[in-house]
C-alpha cells in the first residue's frame, strides 16, 4: 500500500483531440502534504487539477486517487469517491439561492442522514474553524470576495475530506484576507490529517505554505522541490516564475512578425 | 464566382440543419436523463414546490392582467363583428370558446415562455458561469437531479393552471365588456355560452394543450441554460433562444394539435 | 422569502388554478347539466340524417333530454344508425317517434322525439321504430321545381 494518495502517471490530455494541453506529466503526493502546482496561466494546471478530482479522464497515461483508479470509476463509484475530496473553487462559487449556513448543510443534507440539531452544530464548528461564525444567515451576495472564498472553505470540508483540492484560492484577495486563507489551508490541512493540492500562480504566499511544489510550464512539469530548495534554484524558469522577473525563458514579447514589417517600414 | 456564392449559401444552410438536428438529439437525450433522474424532484417535493413557485405564482401578474385585457379586446371586438349579422347575443360564445380553445393555452404559454422561461434559462446558465454547477458535481450530488429536473417540473405544473387562469379571467374580461358595458343580456351571454362550450372537446382539449406547451417550454428553458456558454454573453444568448424557440415551438404545436383536435366530422 | 411563506403562495395559485378550471368546466361549459344523472341508450335509424353530429342535442318539446352518442353505418340496410343517451329522469313510450330537426332556419341538427301513447316504456337498448329523416335541401328545392314545372304544364293543357 504505497503511502501516496495522488498519483499521476505520464498523463497527457487535450481537450480537442491534436491538441495536448499535458504532456506526459507524472508526480505524486504523499499523504498529510501540502503540495502545490505553480505555473503560468493557461499553462495546464487547471486542467491537471480535474484531472486529479476526477472530472476528466487522462487521454493517456493513469491517475490513481485515494488508491483507485479514475479510468475505472462508474457511475456510483465515482461519487463515492468525490465524497472524500473537497474542492475550493476560484471565486468560492457558493450556491447563490440559498444562505451561507444552508451552503455548508447542504453535503449534510444530500449525503448524511444527520438530524438538523446535529447539523446545526457541525454547520456552527465548520464556520467557527473559518471565522465566519457570525455570517451564517447572511445570503452570499452580501459577502465580500474574502468572506465567500472562506465559506466556500467551510463548506468544502464540511464531511472532513479525505483530499482537499484549491483553484486558485489566492485570487483577487486583499493582503490580510491572503494570509487569513493561507493560515486556514495550512492548519485545516494538518487539523483534519488531510492531503491538499494547491493550484496557484501566487508565489510568495504558496511557497510560505506547501510543503513541496511542481512547476508547470506548457503542459509540462519543468521543475519540482520543497520550498527552500525552489527559492534558491538555478533553474532559469523557477528564476524568472519565483522572482518575477519580466523577461527570461517565458519571453516578454510574445510571438509576432518582425517589429519593422509592422511599422511597414520595409517597402512591400 | 456565382458558382461559389451559390456553393456557400447551400452549405452554410446545410451547416445550419445538421447544427440544429444535432442540438435536437443532444436536446432529446438531455431530457430523456432528467425525466429519468426526476425521483429526487419528486421525492424532495418541497424542492419543486419552490419552483412551481418562481415559475408559476410570480407570473400570476402578467398572465391574469393580459387575461383580463386579452377577453375584454375579444368582447368590443367580437360585438362590432356580431352585431352586424344580428348575433350579438352569441358574444359569450365567441369569447369563451376562442379563450378556452386557441388564446388561453397560446398567449399563456407565450407569456410563461418570456417570463419564467427565461429566468429559468438564465438562472441555470449563471450556475454555469459560475461554477456553482461544476461544485455541485465535486460534492457528488448531480446537478440535473438537484437543479434542473424541480425547475423542469415547476414549469410543467404552472403551465397548465396559468392557461386556465388566463382563460377565466378573459371571459369575466368579455362579461364586463359585453354585459356591463355595451348592454348585452346577461342571461343570454352565460347561456349560450354553456349551450356552445363543450367539457370534453373544448375545455379538455385546451387544458391538453397548455400542458403540451408546458412540456416544450420547461424542456427548452432547461436545455438551453444547461447548455449555455459559461459566459455572460453565452447566458444572454441562451435566453433569446428560449424565448424566439419556445415561442414558435407554442404555434407549431398549436398548428398540430389544433389540427388533430378540432378538426374531423360527424363520427369519430 | 422563508419557506411557509413560499408554500402558502403556491398553495393559493394552485387553488386558484383549480378554482380557474372548475369554472371553466361549470360555468362556462355544459358539466353541471348533464353528468349528475343516469342516462339510457336508445337507437334509431335513418335513412338520411343530414348534418347531424355527435353530441348534438336529442330535445322534446324543445327540451334537451339526451345527447347523441355515437352515429353509425348499418351495411345491411344502408341506413345510419344513431345511438342515443337519454336522461333517465324523463321515459318515453315505445312508439316514440324520432325525427332529425333544423334549430332555425340554418342552425345546426339535432334530434326531435314526440311521445306516443304506448303504455310500455322505452327501456336502455331500444330501438325506436318510427324516424323521419333529415330535410335535404337539394331535395327540397328539385320537388319544388318539379312542382313548379307540373303547374306550368297543366296550365299549358288547360288553355
Amino acid at each position: 500500500m504505497s503511502n501516496a494518495v495522488v498519483e499521476i502517471e505520464n498523463v497527457s490530455f487535450g481537450y480537442q483531440s491534436g491538441q495536448r494541453v499535458l504532456h506526459e506529466v507524472s508526480m505524486r503526493v504523499p499523504r498529510g502534504g501540502l503540495v502545490g502546482i505553480m505555473g503560468q496561466s493557461g499553462c495546464g494546471k487547471t486542467t491537471l487539477l480535474r484531472i486529479i478530482g476526477a472530472a476528466r479522464l487522462p487521454g493517456e497515461g493513469s491517475a490513481r486517487v485515494l488508491g483507485v483508479l479514475t479510468s475505472e470509476l462508474d457511475g456510483d463509484a465515482l461519487y463515492a469517491l468525490r465524497r472524500k475530496m473537497g474542492m475550493l473553487f476560484q471565486f468560492g462559487a457558493l450556491f447563490t439561492d440559498m444562505s451561507v449556513y444552508d451552503n455548508v448543510a447542504f453535503q449534510m443534507r444530500e449525503h448524511t442522514g444527520l438530524s438538523e440539531e446535529l447539523i446545526h452544530d457541525l454547520v456552527m464548528m465548520k464556520l467557527q474553524a473559518v471565522g465566519l461564525r457570525g455570517v451564517a444567515r447572511r445570503m452570499p451576495s452580501e459577502l465580500s470576495g474574502g468572506m465567500a472564498r472562506r465559506v466556500a472553505l467551510a463548506r468544502a470540508i464540511a464531511l472532513d475530506p479525505q483530499l482537499m483540492l484549491y483553484d486558485e484560492p489566492f485570487t483577487g484577495l486583499d493582503p490580510i484576507s491572503f494570509g487569513v486563507i493561507a493560515r486556514l489551508i495550512r492548519s485545516l490541512n494538518d487539523s483534519l490529517g488531510a492531503t491538499s493540492i494547491i493550484v496557484s500562480h501566487d508565489v510568495k504566499e504558496a511557497l510560505e505554505i506547501v510543503d513541496y511544489c511542481y512547476f508547470v510550464a506548457d503542459g509540462r512539469i519543468v521543475a519540482e522541490g520543497a520550498p527552500d530548495a525552489v527559492r534558491h534554484s538555478g533553474e532559469p524558469f523557477v528564476e524568472q516564475f519565483v522572482h518575477g522577473k519580466a523577461d527570461g525563458p517565458v519571453p516578454f514579447h510574445y510571438r509576432a512578425p518582425a517589429y519593422a514589417a509592422d511599422l511597414e517600414l520595409e517597402s512591400a | 464566382m456565382v458558382e461559389s456564392i451559390v456553393r456557400g449559401f447551400f452549405e452554410r444552410v446545410g451547416r445550419g440543419v445538421t447544427a440544429r438536428m444535432w442540438q435536437l438529439g443532444y436536446g432529446a437525450r438531455f431530457l430523456f436523463y432528467l425525466v429519468l433522474h426526476s425521483g429526487t424532484a419528486l421525492r424532495r417535493f418541497r424542492i419543486t414546490l419552490r419552483e412551481v413557485y418562481y415559475a408559476g405564482v410570480l407570473s400570476l401578474v402578467i398572465i391574469l392582467v393580459s387575461g383580463l385585457f386579452v377577453g375584454m379586446v375579444l368582447g368590443l371586438q367580437g360585438y362590432e363583428t356580431l352585431q352586424r349579422f344580428g348575433a350579438s347575443e352569441s358574444l359569450g360564445v365567441l369569447v369563451a370558446l376562442s379563450l378556452v380553445r386557441e388564446l388561453g393555452p397560446v398567449v399563456a404559454g407565450l407569456l410563461f415562455a418570456s417570463r419564467a422561461g427565461s429566468a429559468i434559462t438564465a438562472e441555470i446558465g449563471l450556475m454555469k458561469a459560475t461554477e456553482q454547477i461544476s461544485a455541485m458535481e465535486m460534492m457528488a450530488v448531480d446537478p440535473i437531479a438537484r437543479v434542473v429536473a424541480p425547475r423542469f417540473w415547476g414549469g410543467v405544473i404552472s403551465m397548465p393552471l396559468l392557461a386556465a387562469l388566463f382563460s377565466a379571467m378573459g371571459i369575466f374580461g368579455g362579461y364586463i365588456v359585453g354585459v356591463e358595458l355595451i348592454g348585452i343580456d346577461r342571461g343570454a351571454f352565460w347561456s349560450q355560452m354553456q349551450a356552445a362550450v363543450d367539457v370534453r372537446e373544448d375545455i379538455l382539449n385546451g387544458v391538453i394543450k397548455s400542458v403540451v406547451f408546458g412540456l416544450a417550454v420547461s424542456w427548452i428553458a432547461v436545455f438551453e441554460g444547461y447548455d449555455a456558454a459559461p459566459t455572460a454573453e453565452g447566458v444572454s444568448r441562451a435566453t433569446t433562444r428560449t424565448v424566439v424557440t419556445s415561442s414558435l415551438a407554442i404555434l407549431a404545436l398549436d398548428f398540430v394539435l389544433t389540427a388533430l383536435m378540432f378538426t374531423g366530422g360527424n363520427a369519430r | 422569502m422563508n419557506r411557509s411563506t413560499i408554500d402558502l403562495w403556491v398553495g393559493l395559485f394552485v387553488a386558484a388554478g383549480f378554482g380557474a378550471l372548475l369554472f371553466l368546466a361549470l360555468k362556462v361549459g355544459n358539466l353541471a347539466t348533464f353528468t349528475t344523472n343516469e342516462s339510457y341508450q336508445v337507437q334509431a335509424k335513418f335513412a338520411n340524417i343530414g348534418g347531424l353530429k355527435i353530441r348534438a342535442p336529442v330535445k322534446s318539446a324543445g327540451v334537451v333530454v339526451g345527447r347523441v352518442a355515437g352515429i353509425h353505418f348499418d351495411t345491411e340496410t344502408y341506413e345510419a344508425i344513431v345511438t342515443m343517451y337519454v336522461d333517465g329522469r324523463y321515459k318515453f313510450p315505445r312508439d316514440t317517434s324520432a325525427k332529425v330537426l333544423t334549430s332555425g332556419l340554418l342552425g345546426e341538427q339535432y334530434v326531435g322525439l314526440e311521445a306516443g301513447g304506448d303504455g310500455m316504456m322505452l327501456k336502455n337498448g331500444d330501438r325506436l321504430r318510427l324516424t323521419q329523416s333529415a330535410v335535404v335541401l337539394e331535395n327540397l328545392i328539385g320537388q319544388f321545381l318539379y312542382n313548379k314545372a307540373a303547374e306550368g304544364a297543366e296550365g299549358k293543357d288547360k288553355k
